[in-house]
């Protein structure tokens, strides 16, 4: 393996679930003001998942008071304390932007029966 | 004390700090480099130290290069260059510098030779702005007009014009080297250095 890859092997975590487009997840976040350090819990549904070794990241979808609100978290940063997976969803689509133009009941994702 | 040297450029990652920020960092092979020869103002009017990186095949070396790594008995190098030190003498024939003469936290130049462009239009080579697109216009990527006309009847000296662009040696300056590995010869530095990959560099600490 060549040595880019190698170190990029080492900083990736493990602990971070295996998660998918659709799920619903809360991200808890690790923010730094100042010097004091705390955690924010940024709770949605995951439209997208990049891959990549390091730079993989994904982003959560959230309705918060009538309006869409995105993140962007890279996969494998510090700043993400945990994910915690609160239900799968059943999509078609690996992106899931056209949540992005519904509103209300609409905007939901179908549950995953197991 | 050894201030610069030369290594492959790797490639290009993310790397997350201590403290979880996430900076871009380009992986450089660096050395190492084993001293072949030593100059001194006496003998060669100038005080340095002749190096040599890079393994190579004893059947791809010619022979008078040959004799010359053989005198130092530490096989044969794809690249020799010279350090100009103060001190040629503190060093012995065949001994290893290591990446380890570099900390996090030292601020580096790297020079390497950049890719090379080809025959490049004045866009690419010199970032006009070029012409309209569309609404009728023909003149898209030409660089309009390059001068007067009987008066001078020439075209200025040093005018930015298409041609041959990139395979020059460039030098960035001051990178901050963000984590080492010695023990595989790895140095991680803040940013992009010239050139593609596996290619030539040099890194010197300033």
């Amino acid at each position: 393996m060549n040595i880019v890859e190698t170190l990029e092997k080492e900083q990736m975590r493990t602990d971070i679930p295996d998660f998918r487009p659709g799920d619903t997840v809360k991200v808890h976040a690790r923010i730094k003001e100042g010097e004091k350090e705390r955690i924010q819990i940024f709770q949605g549904v995951v439209i997208r998942k990049r891959k990549g070794n390091t730079g993989a990241s994904f982003t959560v979808r959230k309705v918060s008071y009538g309006i869409g609100v995105e993140r962007i978290f890279p996969l494998h940063s510090p700043f993400i304390d945990k994910v915690e997976i609160l239900s799968r969803g059943k999509v078609r689509r690996a992106r899931l932007y056209y949540l992005r133009k519904l509103r209300g009941k609409a905007a939901r994702v179908k549950e995953k029966r197991f | 004390m050894v201030k610069k040297l030369f290594g492959k450029k790797m490639g290009m990652t993310r790397y997350f700090l201590e403290e979880g920020k996430s900076v871009p960092v380009t992986v450089l092979k660096v050395g190492p480099c084993v001293v072949i020869q030593k100059k001194t103002r006496e003998k060669d009017g100038y005080n340095a130290i002749q190096v040599g990186y890079g393994h190579q095949k004893e059947n791809r070396v010619n022979k008078p290069l040959l004799g010359h790594f053989k005198s130092v008995g530490a096989g044969c190098f794809a690249h020799i260059k010279e350090i100009r030190i103060e001190d040629p003498e503190s060093f012995n024939l065949g001994q290893e510098i290591k990446s380890d003469i570099f900390q996090i936290g030292d601020i580096v130049h790297v020079s390497g030779t950049s890719k090379g462009r080809g025959f490049s239009g004045v866009i690419k080579r010199w970032g006009f702005s070029g012409g309209r697109k569309t609404h009728g216009s023909r003149s898209h990527r030409i660089p309009g007009s390059i001068g007067c006309s009987a008066t001078p009847g020439r075209i200025q000296k040093g005018k930015k014009l298409p041609g041959r662009m990139g395979f020059t040696r460039v030098t960035i300056k001051n990178l901050k080297v963000v984590d080492i590995r010695p023990e595989a010869d790895v140095v991680l530095v803040k940013g992009a250095v010239p050139g593609s990959r596996n290619s030539l560099i040099e890194i010197c600490k300033i």
